[in-house]
């Protein structure tokens, strides 16, 4: 393995050396702790830990709420009025469960943009960003299959619409919706398999993200100057790293400090800012909600569904072009699915040979702009599929396509980075100064 | 955008089995000052039992509350009526019995019965469900800097009346300034002196709606105050975690940090 030169651990004492032979698990935990870290990660590096605790603390929650939940559509909103009222502590349990799924999206979309700014998709880190993506995909559908099982208003018409997507497959999609829900409509057996995939999903997360983590030890991680680690030797590298524990671990669970008293004070004082009210009314097949809107974290993909109506040209030209077969609901799916895909393949669009965008002079102002892109899509999301939100919608998705699509690889060949620093040390030591030497 | 509301408010659209026009007017929703509001904000024991007793009188005849047990009634940061009047008091419903299957005398055990009318919505979680998102353009703003939640909308229900009346369909609706529409089947349900408070307190509509909307916005959150105690004690103890990690990290990268050359 080409990793970064460090120290490994030597079983010291004969248990050590007994247990070392038959499986080296704490050689295991020792380099996975003591990996060499570039000293000059900033605080949008901070992210990773928040996450990894998000996804415990999601898994804790959930398996006691599974205690008293009951997956049946006549008990289902009952039971966790239950959960609500009568179980110790349940309250809090399931607000942390519900705002902590909100938690975890907003560390994950700044962990994806922290990603795209600094280039930490680039070579050799391909397969990191691709894991990262899938990981982001299963939260998704784990997310999407979460907010189903209060069954809600929100709960039941979402499940409706998002799952009403695969119907929109020409052709075979009737029947892959109907397999999906396990029956012609969202009910009982919807419920019941979204509760054991929701159980499910967050082990395959759990899986990902050791395979995450794996890949970006081998590879070593990226930092903001996107200047590799010196690994010629080990006294190179120890310039340029530090151990992950303590300085980073402490690093990141200071921040993680700040970002709990947050969370907690929004579970704590304003626990359903963030929810949709509708889901407080019990789910009703008959009483469809005047304008189905998911959750937060959905809606800037939400938005991009919606955009493609049948009056875009983009979307008349492929229906004409696939002689019907491609119509405006599935050409918005393929657009969603789409908007994630790009993503993916960001490692082979970018085609500059520079990585942190700190160097980048124009690559810098068009990545603002997907950010501010981001959020307006998020808002339209919100907003009824009306003038002039459907018209800013379209707007918004032919960008976040044309930054991916068009803009990264264009701008590798155009645009003149400026001069990254030689080193880590260096750019450590512009930041916070030499380590002063001993006196002579 | 007001149209919120309206999404809030759309069962009460469906369940009136009326299909209007959507946005027929302005919504107006009044703020009141309730004393559970902010991160301090606690219930009044007393205002919540005035409001059992408006919606016992007055609510009930049509509404129910059927995810609400009557035990809770005792419970501390609710109404914490003694034991014995809980008992009293269940003792006017009648319940299904689970094991004969029979109707008895409901027990404090027993849950608030389910709504009399079939059209008129339970109003156990009435107060988070129409919590809305009031504020310009849907930001929520009201809601974050005013409080303004499904308790001020029911107040604003309550009071909002004009004394116009429609007729459609052979339906009777009620103009009514809050509700997203502005008609509303539930003919106006308060007036001056309809109850007769115990402590004295004047009955007016005004008293009224603000005590039942308390006492709904317990119904639906009825943790609310060990709520924010969690959240009060988590904040402090996390915060003073999170001194003390920032004293251990600085101090811990303090040798690895030169002076900054200026």
């Amino acid at each position: 393995m080409a990793g970064i030169p460090h120290d490994h651990y030597e079983p010291k004492t004969g248990f050590e050396q007994w247990l070392h032979r038959r499986l080296p698990i704490v050689s295991l935990a020792y380099d996975t702790l003591m990996i060499p870290t570039p000293k000059n990660l900033n605080w949008w590096w901070i992210w990773g830990i928040v996450l990894a605790f998000c996804l415990v603390l999601q898994i804790a929650t959930g398996i006691v709420l599974a205690m008293h939940y009951t997956p049946h559509v006549d008990q289902a909103f009952k039971s966790v009025e239950h959960i609500m009222r009568d179980v110790n502590g349940g309250h809090m349990l399931r607000y942390i469960h519900a705002n902590g799924a909100s938690l975890f999206f907003l560390a994950v979309y700044i962990h994806i943009f922290r990603g795209l700014f600094y280039g930490s998709y680039k070579a050799p880190r391909e397969i990191t960003w691709i894991v990262g993506i899938l990981i982001f995909v299963a939260m998704m559908g784990t997310a999407f299959m979460g907010y189903v099982l209060p069954w809600g208003q929100m709960s039941f018409w979402g499940a409706t619409v998002i799952t009403g997507l695969f119907g929109a497959i020409p052709g075979i999609g009737e029947p892959i919706q109907t397999w999906l829900l396990g029956g012609p409509a969202v009910d009982n057996a919807t419920l019941n398999r979204f509760f054991s995939l929701h159980y499910l999903l967050p082990f395959v997360i759990a899986a990902l993200v050791a395979v995450h983590i794996w890949a970006f030890h081998t590879t070593g991680n990226n930092n903001p100057t996107g200047v590799e680690v010196r690994r010629g030797s080990k006294a190179e590298a120890e310039k340029d790293t530090l151990p992950f524990w303590p300085y980073f671990v402490m690093k990141d669970l200071f921040a993680l400090g700040v970002v709990l008293v947050v969370f907690f004070a929004i579970v704590g004082f304003m626990p359903n800012y963030l929810g949709h009210p509708d889901n407080y009314i019990e789910a009703n097949p008959l009483a469809t909600p005047a304008h189905i809107v998911p959750e937060w974290y959905f809606l800037p993909f939400y938005a991009i569904l919606r955009a493609f109506t049948s009056d875009v040209w983009v979307v008349m030209l492929t229906n004409w072009v696939t002689f019907g077969i491609v119509d405006a609901k599935f050409f918005g799916v393929l657009a969603m699915f789409g908007a994630i895909a790009v993503m993916a393949i960001v490692p082979w669009l970018d085609t500059s040979n520079v990585r942190s965008g700190q160097y980048r002079p124009m690559f810098r102002w068009w990545f603002y702009l997907l950010i501010v892109d981001f959020v307006v899509l998020m808002w339209c999301g919100a907003m009824p599929a009306e003038p002039p939100y459907s018209i800013i919608s379209l707007i918004g998705a032919a960008y976040w396509f044309a930054y991916f699509l068009v803009i990264l690889p264009l701008l590798g060949v155009i645009e003149k980075p400026t001069t990254p620093p030689a080193t880590i040390e260096d750019d450590f030591n512009a930041h916070y100064g030499a380590k002063s030497t001993p006196a002579e | 955008m007001l149209r919120k509301i309206a999404i809030a408010a759309v069962s009460v659209l469906a369940l009136s089995g009326a299909a209007f026009a959507a946005g027929g007017g302005e919504q107006h929703i009044e703020d009141v000052d309730f004393s559970f509001e902010g991160p301090f904000g606690k219930y009044d024991e007393h205002q919540l039992q005035r409001g059992l007793q408006v919606y016992t009188e007055v609510c009930s005849a049509c509404h129910g509350m059927k995810f609400v047990p009557i035990r809770s009634l005792s419970d501390e940061g609710g109404p914490h009526l003694p034991e014995d009047q809980v008992r009293a008091y269940a003792k006017q419903f009648t319940a299904i019995d689970r094991d004969t299957g029979e109707e008895r005398e409901a027990t404090p055990n027993d849950f608030f019965p389910k709504s009399a009318l079939e059209n008129a919505p339970d109003l156990s979680l009435m107060a988070k469900a129409r919590a809305g998102f009031h504020g310009p353009y849907g930001s929520g703003i009201n809601q974050f800097f005013k409080g303004i939640g499904g308790a001020e909308y029911i107040y604003s229900i309550l009071t909002g009346y004009t004394g116009h009346e429609i007729e459609q369909v052979g339906t009777t609706f009620y103009e009514n300034t809050a509700f997203p529409g502005g008609l509303i089947a539930m003919n106006p349900p308060l007036s001056d002196g309809q109850v007769e408070y115990a402590d004295g307190h004047e009955a007016t509509v005004h008293h009224m709606a603000e005590d039942v909307s308390a006492f709904l916005m317990w119904a639906a959150e009825p943790k609310m105050m060990a709520r924010k105690q969690v959240g009060f004690v988590g904040v402090l103890f996390l915060g003073l975690l999170t001194v003390l990690l920032y004293l251990t990290n600085k101090r811990i990268w303090a040798p690895h940090k030169g002076k900054k050359q200026a």
